[in-house]
């Protein structure tokens, strides 16, 4: 316990402190302390060495209030990172200094305490969780964050800051909760304000229908592909965009407010309100293909040519096309045996079987 | 009362570098402390448009677009998506080139949102194209002997694009820096495609009026004005092409100056941030510290 630690509990005293078990009301000259079963009333002088027999509780309270950041969302989210709610502060204080764990999409995030109350944090990939630390650069700016979320581990650019492809191989040592909160909003960005607002019941969901109508300009077309026949379409974005292993938010935005869609919206910790750019991108895409007519086409396939094409279209859906072997010619989606069927089904135009695409 | 600026950009599902200048400029003015919060948005990127406002604390906020002209975007997508309630185009009364500000309130937050008319069209943006042409020919003192070609996208999408790039050559032709002036474009007449038949000089700095590089600025440009026949190559600066030397600069939104761009609109909504904007264009002019 700081001198000015003690000061600002005397200060608070004042209007009374309740709060995480401590109670502290300022009487006359007198303080009436109370946590922890007991209550002693002491002077000013003796307050001091009341709130040093309480110093965890003490610490906590100053912690919470004059160093957190006190807007109300972030103010949240750190209590929930140390699972305010659940455990009581010598229960909580035993565990922060052990370090509390908590996820957030692919994010690890580990909360201590010091002596003082300080809360420092650690953060880092999910995967690297097992990872011994001088293994991992380690960053001290939580601006580093913007960098790290921008590329995957092959170096791709990752349009979607939400996509579970996080780059390994980084961590953060000892961020305040000032810096952990903005780091994590680097990462996620808005997702801790959205997380507290439906905590709060506030989250404004806004659906596909309303979305959409809301689009103008090259997007406005998007309106054009609900056309009353039900929602299958918006099935199919849902599967092929919004599931868990596409994006870490939990979808919370369905066909219309009385529509659900028939996709589960994922386990994520954190909401998602409305359809993102990406999806919108991708539905302005899909608005136009879907408009062509089917044509009936005749190829002719062996059982396993059949079965080969349905490995392929699983192989690039599911990203694994650079997991299959070089040389494992078990595998549908291998290079030899894709290049062995075009070799053997493609025309010099390109054509499947020589047979032309009808595009009248 | 605290302020915060929110500076909203239009990022990209493809081009990695295309939020560059809006992080880089953000943490030029994030440095300077003026405002309490700098907070960056996105189109394409996150955190969106429709969700920015929520992450800021301040009661107050600047909203400065990152876009060169004023049009589809600045009076129809970015109000509509920060929910500025009772938006109208008519509340910048701007003749294509001339929007300041208005100030409105935010439907999901409460908060008061200074809504800025976007950097291109802001007249020290003809200051940031001469700092970009300086740049690129590592003399401060260019103009002399010199073409300038500020190159724009064109009319097929917003006819006020080619109003702010002939808006910044006037102003910087009339400035009489520069032998030559001429505003070029991509995709209409007169074209940059063809920048040698425009300049009797021989040395013309070419600086194209975007906000980040990506394909139109390292890609199109490059190989249309025939400093390379691929731009994967890369090309030379200067770059001889029909007995002219071309020195082209890159996305004139990448020049450190861009940042002073974003406080005076910012200064313009009534922004406490004088003391910013010395610093930053001291940092960032180019011209050498005192005592050097």
């Amino acid at each position: 316990m700081h001198d000015s630690q003690v000061a600002a509990v005397a200060e608070a005293a004042a209007d009374g402190i309740d709060f995480d078990g401590l109670r502290v009301r300022a009487d006359g000259d007198e303080y009436r302390v109370a946590a922890d079963g007991t209550e002693t009333t002491v002077d000013e002088d003796g307050l001091g060495s009341v709130l040093a027999e309480h110093a965890d509780y003490a610490t906590n309270w100053y912690f919470w209030h004059a160093t957190a950041p006190q807007a109300e969302p972030r103010w949240a989210y750190l209590r929930w990172l140390e699972r305010s709610d659940e455990l009581s502060v010598p229960e909580r204080y035993d565990a922060l200094r052990e370090g509390v764990t908590r996820s957030w999409g692919q994010l690890r995030i580990t909360a201590t305490v010091d002596e003082d109350g300080r809360r420092r944090y650690a953060l880092r990939n999910e995967e690297d969780a097992g990872v011994p630390d001088g293994e991992l650069t380690t960053y001290e700016d939580p601006q580093e964050a913007r960098s790290l979320a921008k590329r995957d581990d092959d170096g791709k650019y990752r349009p979607l800051k939400t996509a579970p492809t996080l780059r390994t191989g980084w961590r953060f040592a000892g961020l305040s909760a000032a810096g952990l909160v903005e780091a994590v909003d680097y990462f996620y960005p808005a997702t801790v304000a959205n997380w507290h607002r439906e905590r709060e019941g506030e989250l404004d969901v806004d659906h596909w229908r309303e979305t959409m109508e809301r689009q103008t300009g090259m997007f406005g077309l998007i309106k054009t592909w609900d056309r009353n026949e039900g929602h299958e379409h918006v099935d199919w974005v849902a599967e092929a965009c919004c599931v868990d292993s596409q994006c870490v938010k939990r979808r919370e935005w369905q066909y219309d407010e009385e529509t659900d869609l028939d996709v589960d919206g994922g386990d994520g910790h954190f909401p998602c309100r409305e359809p993102c750019s990406v999806v919108v991108s991708a539905a302005r895409k899909w608005t136009k293909l879907e408009a062509e007519e089917p044509q009936t086409y005749e190829f002719e396939l062996t059982p396993s040519e059949k079965e080969q094409i349905e490995a392929i279209i699983d192989a690039v859906a599911d990203g694994e096309t650079e997991a299959i072997r070089e040389a494992d010619v078990y595998e549908g989606a291998n290079r030899y045996r894709a290049r062995f069927l075009r070799a053997k089904l493609f025309d010099e135009d390109g054509d499947l079987a020589g047979v032309e695409t009808d595009r009248e | 009362m605290t302020q915060a600026l929110v500076i909203a950009a239009h990022g990209s599902h493809l081009n990695a570098e295309s939020s560059t200048p809006t992080f880089d400029h953000a943490d030029t003015i994030r440095a300077t402390g003026a405002f309490d919060e700098v907070r960056e948005a996105f189109w394409k990127e996150e955190p969106h448009f429709r969700e920015a406002l929520r992450v800021v604390d301040a009661d107050e906020v600047y909203l400065v677009p990152l876009f060169i002209s004023e049009g589809y975007f600045t009076e129809q997508v970015i109000p509509r998506e920060f929910r500025l309630e009772e938006w109208d185009p008519e509340l910048w009364d701007s003749d294509g080139t001339s929007a300041t500000h208005a100030t409105l309130r935010a439907e999901d937050t409460g908060q008061t949102v200074h809504y800025c008319g976007p950097v291109g069209t802001h007249d020290s943006m003809s200051d940031v194209i001469v700092r970009r042409a300086e740049s690129v020919t590592g003399d401060d003192d260019v103009g002399d002997g010199f073409g300038l070609a500020v190159v724009g996208h064109g009319t097929e999408r917003n006819e006020n694009s080619a109003k702010a790039i002939e808006y910044h050559a006037d102003r910087i032709r009339e400035s009489g820096r520069f032998d030559e002036v001429k505003a070029l474009f991509m995709d209409e007449e007169p074209e940059v495609d063809d920048v040698t038949d425009f300049f009797e000089s021989d040395d013309v700095v070419v600086v194209p009026l975007f906000v980040a590089d990506g394909y139109h600025t390292q890609e199109d440009i490059p190989e249309d004005m025939g400093l390379t026949d691929d731009y994967r190559t890369g090309w030379d600066t200067p770059a001889e092409v029909d007995g002219h030397r071309i020195w082209y600069s890159g996305a004139v939104g990448t020049e450190p100056l861009m940042a002073d761009v974003v406080l005076e609109r910012a200064a313009d909504a009534g922004a406490d941030v004088e003391g910013a904007i010395e610093r930053v264009k001291a940092e960032t002019s180019g011209s050498p510290a005192t005592g050097d």
